[in-house]
């Protein structure tokens, strides 16, 4: 008889090497009588197995997207996966700033979608993009505020008002930088309250009405399903956001990513975005 | 004189290999963390990065909300540490399980069930907004707020854990000496625990320092206002990678200080 | 007071009914006039920290009453509790409870601040206790830097600076190690004839209760089993527990040169060099019984007559009358052998060795 922790080893590294590649309970079972140590070993390995993203396996796709592509792109998920089924796409949210720097970082992601093109430009001027990188949706700004609009804003000019609960995305990211920029054309000095940390967050606390007013994307008023209002902004002082996406140089995956990006740009994927708000290049 | 040296060098056996290597791996991954930060601090920018507008007003907003918290806690948490560990009622057991909750809770859902109790939409907030014209998020109550919410029980429990293991005799004595409830509990319980309340109130600091998850949900973040430390660390390190990096070397800085500080005075307790 | 003398019922007077859980109940009546020393002896669990916890007023009566001089502490019937801070109780407790965070002066003064004396007076008052008790140059010392013995005065002063109507000690000496124990006890019974109002001992120590005590209640499981002059306790116990606790011969006597005078009585013992007034304790067990004079040379050896045959279970007291009255303890099968019965004469023998002496 081998000795007790062989067995569980080999019992433990089954379930990997399986043609689906899922960790189902019966490979991750350990034998209660086995030593503790073996037990932490044995977990270890199947943590490895099952959770790790930097693993050879050839069906995942990670595509690190811009917090205001959160609806759009869970959408594409599905219309993706269902049209590539061998493919198993992973959506990792967050600001553009952040996933840049994660990127950076060496996080192993295999697409990148960033919601403008500075953020995109630092991970190019890294070389970190295989190829070159594409812009795929643009968005406009737009002012959102709660249902009913207790503040009575109409415009940019009331951005000014102190007593006002003003919100702005921290200039950091992307959609604090546009806001900056609008407010910067209409000549309005904002009285900010507070700047989150990323456009979903700026969205929440205006939705809940704690804030009175705030610079978003239009897609992100539309998405919320009536939960917020929008108050244009005009031509004159509206910017446009320019939503790039690439495949990374680093990417664990370039043959899936590449599948993925190519769905981005193609009708269906298009039609998707143009469906959450978007404006398409 | 070398004799006496020597034999009571022998007499210390040395500690166990596996466990001095465990240890070491323990320590390394507090130590190894410290390393990484001070190998990307840009020392020649340090001074500028320290004076600059960002990092003396989130020194300033950290300083007075974690001081802030720090009070509350002390003035709330003390009474409801003895309540609880010296008044038996039905469902202590839950309103302790509540007191701790924060402990478990992640921050930022924290600060969420904030901004739903007391935000000025809020279950309290409105009508307290409607009354009073208070507003707690986005200013500098609500950071304080949100830091007692975190830190508190930290207070809670040490204070608690002090007056369970305080001889309930010395009280007993006190009161046969003539002295009413509120003299006891001001010259004998709260002196005796001491140790618990200080190590209590350094441990709530430490963690009000810290906060970040339920501050910048509740609260917001704006420089000068709101943005704490480790608020202005986050910004930043998206933003200004050296100002981060100077941002997380003051806190480290300052809480090593305190705590060490403490430690040689008061830690007897912990 | 008008209409005729109304009798002040004076000192303690007190029935203590409280139950602590399903199992344990105590219900012990106590009187103790002023100027008395009253002892409660009894094993640890039968309740003797509860008595002090009660009449201090740090546990409520379940039954009963406590009065003292007249004024009623506690009475469950009528809805009285007066709260411990107001009952005028002085207690020493068990490990003196002093505050380790203040320093003498400071412990001892505790009661006067408590009361709003002007600090002045009070730290006035504290010193004087302290220069009465020896310990003036203690002053400023923390509790943990006195000896048991210093700590034990200081918690008597701190107790009696109040001037309280009840002084209550609970196992005054059981924190002291055997040889200041004997020191303190007689400073300690000085200390309580001083005290006018009702005095109370807690002890499981036989010894201490003889010593110190006017009256000795015997408390087991709860309840009083016995009450009687350290004499009559130790002459007659009542119950097996007391025969075993208390039945231990004390002789006080004059120890020189090897021997101890009792009386008209000389035995001798094993410690030559101690001398001066002494404590003799004989176990009943190390006495050996015989009807006939003994062969060798027991030192102790002395004819007697039984007075008083006792029987606990397997176990049978003997009491003899003069020249030393003493309780021997033998086998009941050794009765029968030795065919004993009320007004035999016996020969007594004990060996100097089982005979242990210490100062008195």
């Amino acid at each position: 008889m081998s000795p007790p922790g062989v067995g569980e080893s080999d019992e433990g590294v089954r379930a990997p090497l399986r043609s689906n590649g899922v960790c189902d309970r019966e490979g991750s079972t350990v034998r209660r009588h086995q030593a503790i140590t073996v037990g932490v070993a044995t977990a270890a390995l199947l943590l490895s197995a099952c959770g790790g993203t930097g693993q050879s396996t050839s069906d995942e796709v990670l595509v690190s997207a811009a917090s205001s592509l959160t609806e759009a792109f869970a959408e594409m998920e599905i219309a993706f996966e269902s049209a590539n089924p061998e493919i198993d796409v992973v959506l990792n949210i967050g600001g553009s700033s952040a996933l840049r720097e994660q990127i950076l970082a060496g996080a192993p992601a295999d697409v990148f979608a960033s919601a403008n093109i500075s953020n995109m430009g630092l991970v190019v001027d890294a070389g970190d993009v295989e190829g070159e990188s594409a812009i795929f949706a643009r968005n406009r700004l737009e002012i959102a505020v709660p249902v009913g609009n207790p503040g009575g804003v109409t415009g940019l000019a009331d951005f000014a008002r102190d007593e006002l609960l003003i919100g702005l995305c921290a200039e950091s990211v992307p959609c604090g930088d546009y806001g900056q920029r609008v407010l910067q054309n209409a000549g309005v000095v904002p009285a900010v309250d507070t700047e989150e940390p990323n456009v979903r967050a700026l969205l929440t606390k205006i939705e809940v009405g704690e804030l009175d007013a705030g610079i978003v994307y239009e897609t992100d008023v539309a998405s919320t399903d009536g939960e917020v209002t929008g108050v244009e902004i005009p031509d004159g002082d509206n910017v446009h956001a320019d939503y790039s996406i690439a495949v990374l140089t680093e990417a664990p995956n370039v043959d899936g990513a590449a599948v993925f990006l190519a769905f981005v740009l193609s009708e269906e994927g298009r039609a998707i975005l143009a469906n959450h708000g978007f404006v398409l290049p | 004189m070398t004799k006496r040296t020597d034999s009571s060098e022998r007499r210390k056996r040395r500690p166990p290999l596996v466990l001095v290597v465990l240890a070491a791996l323990g320590l390394s991954v507090f130590v190894m963390p410290l390393l990484g930060l001070l190998a990307r601090t840009p020392w020649r920018d340090l001074p500028t990065l320290l004076t600059s507008d960002v990092v003396v007003d989130a020194l300033r907003v950290s300083l007075i909300a974690s001081l802030g918290a720090t009070a509350i806690s002390a003035v709330l948490g003390v009474p409801l540490a003895w309540i609880l560990a010296r008044v038996e009622f039905r469902g202590r057991a839950i309103v302790r399980g509540l007191v701790v909750l924060p402990l478990v809770l992640p921050p930022v859902v924290g600060g969420a069930a904030l901004l739903f109790a007391l935000g000025r939409r809020g279950l309290i907030g409105e009508p307290l907004n409607q009354a009073t014209g208070l507003v707690f998020p986005f200013s500098i109550w609500g950071v304080i707020i949100a830091a007692t919410f975190v830190a508190m029980p930290f207070l809670v429990i040490s204070v608690e854990g002090g007056l369970r293991n305080l001889d309930s005799r010395y009280e007993g004595a006190a009161a046969t000496l003539g002295a009413g409830r509120w003299t006891v509990l001001r010259r004998v319980t709260l002196p005796m625990i001491g140790p618990s309340l200080a190590a209590g109130l350094a441990l709530t600091w430490a963690r009000a320092l810290g906060e970040f998850g339920a501050t910048i949900t509740f609260a917001g973040n704006l420089q000068g206002r709101t943005q704490t430390l480790p608020l202005a660390v986050f910004v930043a390190l998206e933003s200004d990678r050296g100002a981060a990096v100077a941002l997380s070397l003051i806190m480290v800085v300052i809480s090593l200080t305190v705590l060490i500080a403490l430690r040689q005075r008061w830690w007897g307790a912990l | 007071m008008v209409g005729g003398a109304v009798s002040h019922p004076h000192g303690l007077d007190a029935r203590l009914v409280v139950s602590r859980g399903d199992t344990f109940t105590l219900d012990v009546s106590l009187s103790i006039p002023p100027g008395r020393t009253v002892a409660l002896l009894g094993p640890n669990g039968a309740g003797k920290s509860t008595v002090v916890a009660a009449i201090a007023g740090l546990l409520p009566l379940d039954e009963g009453h406590i009065t003292l001089d007249g004024r009623t502490l506690d009475d469950p019937g009528g809805n009285v509790l007066m709260p411990a801070e107001d009952r005028s109780i002085g207690v020493v407790f068990q490990d003196y409870v002093l505050f380790p965070h203040l320093t003498v002066v400071e412990n001892v003064e505790f009661g006067l601040r408590s009361r709003k004396t002007p600090r002045r007076e009070a730290r006035q008052q504290a010193i004087e206790w302290l220069e009465r008790i020896g310990l003036d140059d203690l002053a400023d010392r923390k509790p943990g830097d006195l000896s048991g013995g210093q700590a034990q005065r200081v918690a008597l002063a701190r107790a009696l600076i109040t001037g309280p109507e009840l002084l209550l000690l609970d196992e005054p000496l059981a924190a002291l190690d055997a040889t200041t124990r004997v020191d303190l006890r007689r400073t300690l019974g000085d200390h309580l004839n001083q005290f006018s109002g009702p005095r109370m001992v807690i002890t499981h120590d036989p010894t201490e209760a003889f010593l110190l005590a006017d009256e000795i209640h015997v408390i087991e499981d709860g309840a009083i089993t016995q009450v009687g002059t350290p004499d009559d306790i130790r002459l007659r116990p009542r119950t097996s527990y007391i025969a075993d606790l208390a039945g231990s011969n004390l002789v006080l006597g004059t120890a020189t040169h090897g021997t101890v005078t009792t009386g008209t009585h000389q035995l001798h013992i094993a410690d030559t060099h101690i001398a001066g007034p002494v404590l003799a304790a004989i176990h009943p067990r190390a006495i050996v019984i015989d009807r006939h004079q003994p062969d060798g040379s027991p030192r102790n050896t002395w004819e007697a007559t039984v007075i008083r045959i006792e029987h606990y279970g397997d176990r049978v007291r003997l009491q003899t009358g003069d020249p030393l009255p003493l309780t021997a303890e033998i086998t009941p099968d050794a009765l029968n052998d030795l065919e004993i019965v009320e007004g035999s004469a016996v020969w007594i023998s004990i060996k100097a060795t089982e005979i242990s002496v210490e100062k008195d």
